[in-house]
């Protein structure tokens, strides 16, 4: 039953995705089964505390039973009644701790990407334009050296330069505390702290989309469908639109959806050295409390998160490119 | 005897080729500063990184007495500079050589035989390359423990993924070449093809993947070191940008944040460097570009 | 008068190691009722000749001299805007069948109506029909103008190419290599085609390619190159039975025959000369059979001998 055209493209892609999800959600609970220590005597020094009741809360938590046992608990848990397990150190449920610190990372991170995918993709059609040329070179040195910087080190430099020295921008978090703004006032505040931590993304990330799409459009502009175009008549400016750029964007939204992954990853620097009150810095202050329900719930969810956007980029691109969709030969 | 020799030949024609290629100068040039900061550290008017100091001397700029100053428990950053380069290429190396060993293994196995053993392979390569890899990483040190032996365990579980796709894809398109069809037909087996035949052909890509993976290798290092998921029984550059951060007084001494960061960078663009020229001197045609 | 004269053009690629003569002073011409087949070895200069024409040259290539005069004006004189808005509608271009001269991602009637758009002023809807016309014109269904170039075959996708180039009615149609890489039944069926249309359209034709008898079936006019020199010109018929120039012998001699004798195949021993350093006197003669001492010293010029040009010392 080979389902023509997108139909049948997405639902492939789909279920792929679905299958990906819960061999991620394995994963992760056997990942962390393998903490050394107890996390509920941990929670529980009190000696007096009955046996009992620490066999009531090993079984609340899904610590008791067989290793089989514990993972069919979990697996309840989480798809039933997507709960995510409870922290201890911070007496709340994962999943709430982690969803009132999602908005504030989602803001921060479309940001920065979509910035950096404009910037970047449009610098790199440059550079792949001009290959050769002086420009050329002073974008691709550019850039190669901020992609090899990590982002946290980008955001060092950063905070030292325009917050501490210049003392343009403020020194972390996401609003001034205690100011009391509302509406318009607090959104300003909000995009003045936003500012650093979102060029310090934009930094890394614009650095790889111009050497994608600076490659991408060299590969483009060698083929014969360029010259074909200019033996039409057409001007170079829609030659360059039309056939160059077009063609020359696929890799580019290929590679966004591998982007998000690092995406992750870099917000987590960033946001830990901006003090940004968003997910990222919420994995680094799991980590510093040894919280490892809040740590297995962010890993399951940035994983997951990194699977939809993946599928999201392969349905656009099933789109876009009629090659992959549309079925081949005669 | 004459094997070392021409190992050695082969070793200085290399070095002379990766110095025709402007990143491989500068990697090259990178690459010998380290070196000194390695061997000749002890020299170089350098004291125990990790011995605290007196009162007076906490978080003074440099001067003639600390050539880069001293952090907050007064250790002297320039013994942290040299000494961390040790650490960074320990890590480097270590973990490149054992990602890239075990990345290549299954790149090889998967790209040879083909079949359900690659399908079986590439799923699980692929499912790791979907996990995002810092979250990954942090986990992973989360629940092994902080130490510089985890560490590059935690780097190798984290980027072997990427070597093996990128050494299957190179053994696929050396399969379809005629030289092993011909190979096969004198009744040559399996082990002994892959090895004779395919191998020679790899192990170059081999040399400029691992070359590459330093480069990751240093960033993890880096940055779980920053996150506090370092080994504190070592100065790396990363401990001492977490020390100065996390102490609050970065933005003061300017002088501790600097060093490891101008290290850090350079550390990674010089692999970056060299890992482009190598895999650039690799490519067939790159002799005759030249006129050489 | 000629549609076409092309007189003493040059074109020389210019790399690190010095200037290479690709095209070294070239001449011909072409007639509003001739076929000019452009014949001779991978890397003797056809193609970038021909592609002078059009006014493309690939960097590090540049037109050095000579003319190019269609229909009365230069071609190598015009402003840049000038030859764009020839391209496409006065002179026309197919591109070699095996390569991607389409674009993956536009469906073919958005190619052909692309350049209906660039050189007339119609609605969209008048440009489409057009456009399905045309491909019915060159024996594609009509209905397939919603598909993508990989959906056809290299021979459907030649004709895609065909249509593209024919829209606008172009006084001068260019056919780069049209049949290679494609299977002889193909070639046949697209050969016909060309025959087909440059009756019906009464349209000139310059025709590059290396196989003799492509140049058979459609030509009425050969020039055989060289090095990037032109060693003879003559019409079809009088090159196949009378070769002049050693060179012209030795292709039509290494051309197999299904019919006839069993002979040896024959090759032409050798390679042609680098043109970075070209030597002096004949290009040929290294290869050449009937070399004599002059040809070491002085480069042959072109003579006219029983109707065709020929440049070679044999004859004077």
């Amino acid at each position: 039953m080979a389902l023509k055209g997108f139909a049948g493209f997405a639902i492939r892609k789909v279920s792929a995705a679905a299958i990906t999800v819960f061999a991620i959600v394995c994963f992760n609970f056997v990942l962390f089964r393998i903490i050394p220590g107890d996390p509920v005597r941990l929670m529980f020094h009190d000696p007096r505390v009955s046996a009992h009741k620490i066999q009531e809360m090993y079984e609340k938590f899904g610590l008791a039973g067989s290793l089989w046992d514990q993972f069919v608990a979990y697996l309840r848990q989480l798809f039933l009644h997507g709960d995510l397990g409870y922290s201890f150190a911070r007496r709340a449920p994962v999943l709430e701790v982690i969803a009132d610190k999602m908005p504030q990372t989602f803001l921060l991170v479309l940001t920065a990407l979509v910035i950096a995918l404009v910037v970047g993709t449009l610098l790199g059609a440059i550079a792949g334009w001009k290959t050769g040329t002086r420009l050329d070179s002073i974008i691709i040195t550019v850039s190669l050296t901020l992609y090899s910087i990590p982002i946290f080190v980008i955001g060092i430099i950063v905070l030292l330069i325009f917050a501490f020295y210049l003392g343009i921008f403020p020194l972390g978090g996401m609003y001034t505390i205690g100011a009391g703004l509302t509406g318009w006032a607090y959104w300003k505040d909000v995009l003045w702290h936003m500012f650093l931590p979102t060029c310090a993304i934009i930094i890394w990330y614009a650095g790889e989309y111009i050497i994608v799409t600076r490659n991408s459009m060299q590969d483009v502009l060698d083929q014969d469908y360029i010259i074909s175009a200019r033996a039409k008549g057409i001007k170079e400016s829609a030659v360059l639109l039309r056939h160059a750029l077009r063609n020359a964007i696929l890799p580019v939204v290929t590679i966004t959806g591998i982007n998000v992954a690092f995406a992750i990853s870099g917000v987590i620097e960033a946001e830990t050295v901006f003090m940004w009150p968003g997910m990222g810095r919420l994995v680094y202050a799991s980590v510093m409390a040894r919280d490892y329900p809040v740590l297995q719930g962010l890993f399951l969810i940035f994983a997951v998160i990194v699977v939809l956007a993946n599928l999201a980029v392969d349905l656009i691109y099933g789109k876009i490119d009629p090659r992959v969709s549309v079925g081949g030969g005669q | 005897m004459s094997w070392l020799l021409k190992r050695l030949q082969g070793l200085r024609e290399f070095l002379k080729l990766l110095l025709t290629h402007n990143m491989g100068k500068a990697g090259v040039a990178i690459f010998v500063i380290l070196g000194i900061m390695v061997i000749f550290g002890p020299y170089m008017r350098t004291v125990d990184p990790m011995r605290t100091g007196v009162l007076q001397n906490i978080l003074q700029p440099p001067s003639s007495q600390f050539w880069f100053g001293t952090d907050h428990l007064a250790r002297d950053i320039w013994s942290q500079t040299i000494y961390g380069a040790r650490i960074a290429l320990l890590v480097g190396f270590v973990a490149a050589a054992v990602t890239t060993a075990f990345g290549s293994l299954v790149g090889l196995v998967s790209g040879y035989f083909g079949g359900k053993i690659d399908e079986v392979l590439m799923r699980i390569v692929d499912f790791f390359m979907m996990l995002p890899y810092l979250p990954l990483m942090i986990a992973l040190a989360a629940v092994l423990g902080p130490s510089i032996w985890n560490i590059i365990l935690v780097i190798s579980i984290t980027y072997w993924p990427f070597t093996a796709r990128v050494i299957r894809s190179q053994v696929l398109s050396l399969k379809e070449r005629a030289f092993v069809e011909a190979s096969r037909s004198v009744g040559a087996s399996d082990n002994l093809l892959m090895f004779s035949e395919i191998m020679p052909n790899v192990v170059p890509l081999m040399f400029a993947e691992a070359v590459l993976m330093v480069t990751n290798a240093i960033y993890a290092e880096a940055v779980l070191a920053f996150l506090g998921l370092g080994d504190v029984s070592t100065m790396s550059w990363g401990i001492m940008l977490h020390f100065a951060y996390d102490s609050g007084l970065m933005s003061m001494a300017p002088w501790w944040v600097i060093p490891p960061i101008a290290c850090i960078c350079a550390t990674i663009l010089a692999f970056t460097f060299l890992g482009t020229a190598v895999s650039d001197i690799m490519k067939p045609g790159y002799r005759e570009a030249r006129g050489l | 008068m000629a549609l076409i004269d092309v007189e003493n053009l040059k074109v020389y690629y210019f790399t690190r190691a010095g200037a290479v003569k690709a095209v070294d002073d070239v001449s011909f011409s072409v007639d509003k009722d001739e076929t000019l087949g452009l014949i001779g070895e991978s890397g003797c200069g056809k193609t970038t000749a021909v592609f002078a024409i059009m006014r493309f040259a690939a960097p590090p290539g540049r037109i050095v001299g000579g003319k190019i005069i269609f229909e009365g004006r230069d071609i190598l004189t015009m402003s840049a805007e000038e030859v764009r808005l020839l391209r496409g509608q006065g002179i026309a271009m197919v591109f070699q069948a095996a390569q991607n001269a389409l674009n993956p991602v536009m469906n073919v009637g958005q190619q052909i109506t692309e350049v209906i758009h660039q050189h007339e002023q119609v609605t969209k809807e008048e440009a489409w029909e057009r456009a399905r016309k045309q491909l019915e014109l060159v024996g594609i269904s009509g209905d397939r103008a919603k598909s993508y170039p990989h959906e056809f075959s290299g021979g459907m996708k030649q004709r895609v190419g065909i249509a593209i180039a024919t829209v606008c009615n172009p006084r001068l149609l260019i056919l780069d290599e049209p049949v290679t890489g494609l299977d002889v039944i193909v070639q046949r069926q697209l050969l016909n085609l060309i025959n087909d249309l440059r009756e019906k359209l009464g349209l000139p034709i310059i025709l590059i390619t290396h196989d003799l008898s492509v140049v058979a079936e459609t030509c009425s006019k050969v020039a055989v190159m060289y090095a990037g020199k032109i060693v003879e010109q003559a019409d079809a018929i009088s090159l196949y039975k009378n070769p002049a120039h050693p060179y012209s012998k030795l292709l039509i001699e290494a051309y197999p025959s299904i019919k006839g004798e069993k002979g040896k195949l024959i090759s032409i021993p050798g390679a042609p000369p680098g043109l970075l350093n070209p030597p002096v006197g004949c290009y040929f003669q290294p290869r050449c059979p009937a070399a004599m001492d002059i040809c070491l010293e002085a480069e042959p010029t072109m003579v006219a001998k029983d109707g065709h040009i020929v440049a070679c010392h044999l004859y004077k």
